[in-house]
């Protein structure tokens, strides 16, 4: 006779297991390793492992000359390349006290807004594709490539170019660059209404947006989480509007800030600030004065011993550079402070009691771009 | 509150804090055991406010070991920089403050990681970009590799 | 053949044509022009050059005509594993294991200066992995940093070339650790 054994039985839906969103992930946008505890689909607990692209950058800054770093800091948040090199320059500028022409600043204002522009079209194409519509990859892709088109003409390289040094730009722009930055408006002003036909008002993405992954604003200001991210919160964090730099104290734009702090509110607030940026670029491409594209720089740049910082608005939120000088031509100490770092520290926090497919609608909306988190 | 009346309030709130002449922000150098409390302070004291942590860095300056805290207050828009001190390069410890700005918490990770310093109390003290069983810690002034980093 | 005597392209091609016996080769031919023309990749790109492996398969220069329908997520499922970025100590057993889930017959193709040696993060890197022939065998190198489309589109078709060079006698066998 059989005899039967008596197991107790354990509720299968009450245990939670954890789940690893590896590395190797077409969703995490880059390495990043997160481990979630799920109960069913629920979330209730995620830990982030970063350091899968840490590549030393600091410490090798440490052994590079100013003009060296710069091509260093390029390949840190490779989105918007430009403005942190803008930083790195900035610093220089300030700690050696040189004033640049003016000409050098419009020019850079102008490329820092063009980069904001393709950066925020790359976000939104990825955005689209993690969600499921797989048309909006290609409609970003087609219209960043114009200003990649415009920059390969002036600097040489479509992506990571190292184009402004301390003191100027290495080289001049081309004749043709006003010219094809104002053709570029013209064609993205239509092409931006297709983005919000296509996205903004469809009904599935509003489902999977609204409502998920708040953010409160003293959780924005707590966790430190800046840039679009933050102002989708009601945290007014523009540096360029705080602490402005270049010429955006002589230019009218708007900080767009949402209050509500859903995915969806991030989400109008990067479709605002492509307009915003727009608008920027077409106060100052008609009066670019003429001038010199450098200025008279030593061969060899020494910082005086002390300690500096510059902040300056990146695409994904406040990006600083703190240098510790002993008075060599290296920085003794480089750090950066970077904005995916404080933005990604929140997505434990935002994510919890929800489900594992809005996770993917956050972190999305956070736009976090790896290389940046890890240095 | 403009940057006199924000030294004297500092320095009236912690009397053994030093003042650095001559730097961009208004700069102390508080002493260790006293800096929790002071901030503390400062985030909670409406005539402060300093709720956005925007930088926590870590300097190995040979002698000492150093932690820089960049703060600002988002309604007051003042600006400060506290630095504190440890010349224990054995076992540095300092009290975290992650319980204050919540960004702490991972910076404070990436300085234990890169630099050694730990935090005392922090919820999850362990190494963020390298693995846990790496030797040393990459940014001190005296970590050695000789395969990959020359000296110039 | 010896690397001496490999000219150019066409020289390959030739080869192929006149060596091998009638019944193999029309084999040969048929595989191989099905692997070469049908190449899906794994999803994977670490830094930059992610971005402009996803350029490649934009609208402007579009690698689905190259016969990369689509990428694949699962290593199972891929052909080729294109390493688009920086390879770091801590990612590098992450990448073994990748390649040694893939089935046969995979390829590799090291895009951008990172993956090729190491690039800008030669010099006084602690975590950089220089080259990521360090860690899995290459088949194609494409230089750059980051590479442009085209290159990267010319490093395909080299892999296809090389792909049409392969025969069921002498089956292509990657090193097992």
């Amino acid at each position: 006779m059989k005899e039967v054994i008596n197991l107790p039985v354990k509720n299968i839906e009450e245990e939670e297991y954890h789940i690893n969103m590896g590395p190797q992930h077409p969703s995490t946008h880059g390495v990043l390793r997160l481990v979630v505890s799920l109960q069913g689909e629920i979330v209730k607990n995620l830990k982030p492992h970063c350091g899968y692209i840490h590549r030393g950058i600091e410490k090798m800054c440490e052994k590079n000359t100013y003009p060296q770093i710069i091509h260093l800091t390029d390949r840190l948040d490779y989105l918007s390349a430009h403005i942190n090199n803008h930083a790195v320059c900035l610093l220089v500028e300030k700690a050696l006290e040189i004033e640049v022409p003016e000409r050098i600043k419009y020019i850079r204002t102008i490329i820092d807004e063009l980069n904001r522009i393709a950066s925020h079209q790359l976000w939104w194409c990825s955005f689209g594709m993690d969600l499921g519509g797989l048309t909006c990859f290609f409609y970003g892709l087609r219209d960043r490539e114009h200003i990649l088109d415009i920059f390969e003409e002036s600097f040489g390289s479509r992506l990571l170019h190292s184009y402004y040094t301390p003191g100027g730009l290495i080289q001049d722009v081309h004749p043709n660059f006003q010219k094809r930055v104002k053709d570029f408006i013209k064609y993205f002003r239509k092409k931006i209404k297709d983005y919000d036909d296509i996205l903004t008002g469809n009904i599935i993405m509003q489902e999977r947006t609204k409502g998920i992954g708040l953010l409160t604003k003293e959780d924005a200001i707590s966790y430190g989480v800046t840039g679009p991210s933050g102002r989708g919160s009601g945290f007014s964090c523009d540096v360029r509007k705080h602490h402005p730099y270049s010429m955006y104290s002589n230019v009218e734009f708007n900080e767009i800030l949402f209050h509500e702090g859903d995915t969806f509110a991030r989400y109008m607030v990067r479709m605002h600030e492509m307009r915003e940026s727009m608008k920027i670029i077409e106060q100052l491409i008609d009066n670019i004065p003429a001038g010199d594209y450098t200025a008279k720089m030593k061969a060899v740049l020494k910082l005086p011993v002390g300690e500096y910082f510059q902040r300056v608005e990146a695409a994904r939120g406040e990006f600083g550079v703190y240098v510790v000088s002993d008075g060599n031509k290296t920085p003794y100490r480089m750090k950066f402070r970077s904005p995916n770092f404080s933005n990604l520290s929140a997505l434990d926090h935002i994510s919890r009691e929800g489900k594992i497919a809005d996770l993917v609608a956050i972190g999305g909306s956070l736009d976090y771009v790896i290389p940046d988190i890890d240095r | 509150m403009d940057n006199t009346t924000l030294k004297e309030k500092v320095l009236s709130l912690v009397p053994g804090a030093e003042f650095l002449e001559n730097k961009q922000y208004i700069t102390f150098i508080i002493p260790v055991e006293k800096m929790h409390d002071l901030a503390r302070n400062l985030k909670n004291e409406p005539e402060f406010n300093f709720d956005y942590l925007f930088c926590l860095s870590g300097v190995d300056m040979v002698k000492y070991l150093e932690i820089v805290y960049h703060l600002e207050s988002t309604t007051h828009r003042h600006e400060l920089v506290l630095k504190v001190r440890t010349a224990d390069r054995e076992n540095p410890a300092v009290d975290t403050v992650c319980d204050i700005w919540k960004t702490a918490d991972f910076h404070e990770r990436e300085v234990y990681d890169l630099l050694g310093i730990k935090f005392n109390h922090h919820p999850d003290m362990r190494r963020i970009f390298l693995d846990d069983d790496w030797k040393g810690h990459p940014l001190r002034k005296d970590y050695i590799d000789e395969v990959n980093i020359v000296e110039l | 053949m010896k690397e001496t005597d490999f000219k150019d392209n066409s020289t390959l091609e030739l080869f192929k044509k006149s060596g091998g016996n009638i019944l193999l080769s029309s084999v040969d031919a048929l595989i191989d022009w099905g692997r070469s023309n049908s190449i899906w990749p794994l999803t994977f790109a670490t830094a930059c050059c992610g971005i402009e492996m996803m350029a490649t398969g934009a609208s402007r220069h579009d690698f689905s005509r190259f016969g990369i329908e689509v990428y694949r997520a699962s290593p199972r499922q891929a052909d080729v594993i294109v390493v688009a970025g920086t390879i770091v100590n801590k990612m590098a057993p992450v990448l073994k294991r990748l390649y040694d889930q893939m089935s046969e017959p995979k390829y590799v193709i090291a895009m951008g200066a990172c993956a090729v040696s190491g690039g800008p993060f030669y010099y006084n890197s602690y975590h950089v992995v220089r080259g990521v022939d360090h860690v899995i065998p290459v088949d194609v190198y494409v230089p750059g940093c980051p590479p442009r489309p085209e290159a990267l589109l010319y490093g395909i078709m080299q892999l296809q070339r090389k792909i049409k060079l392969e025969t069921i006698a002498n089956p292509r066998k990657s090193p097992n650790t």
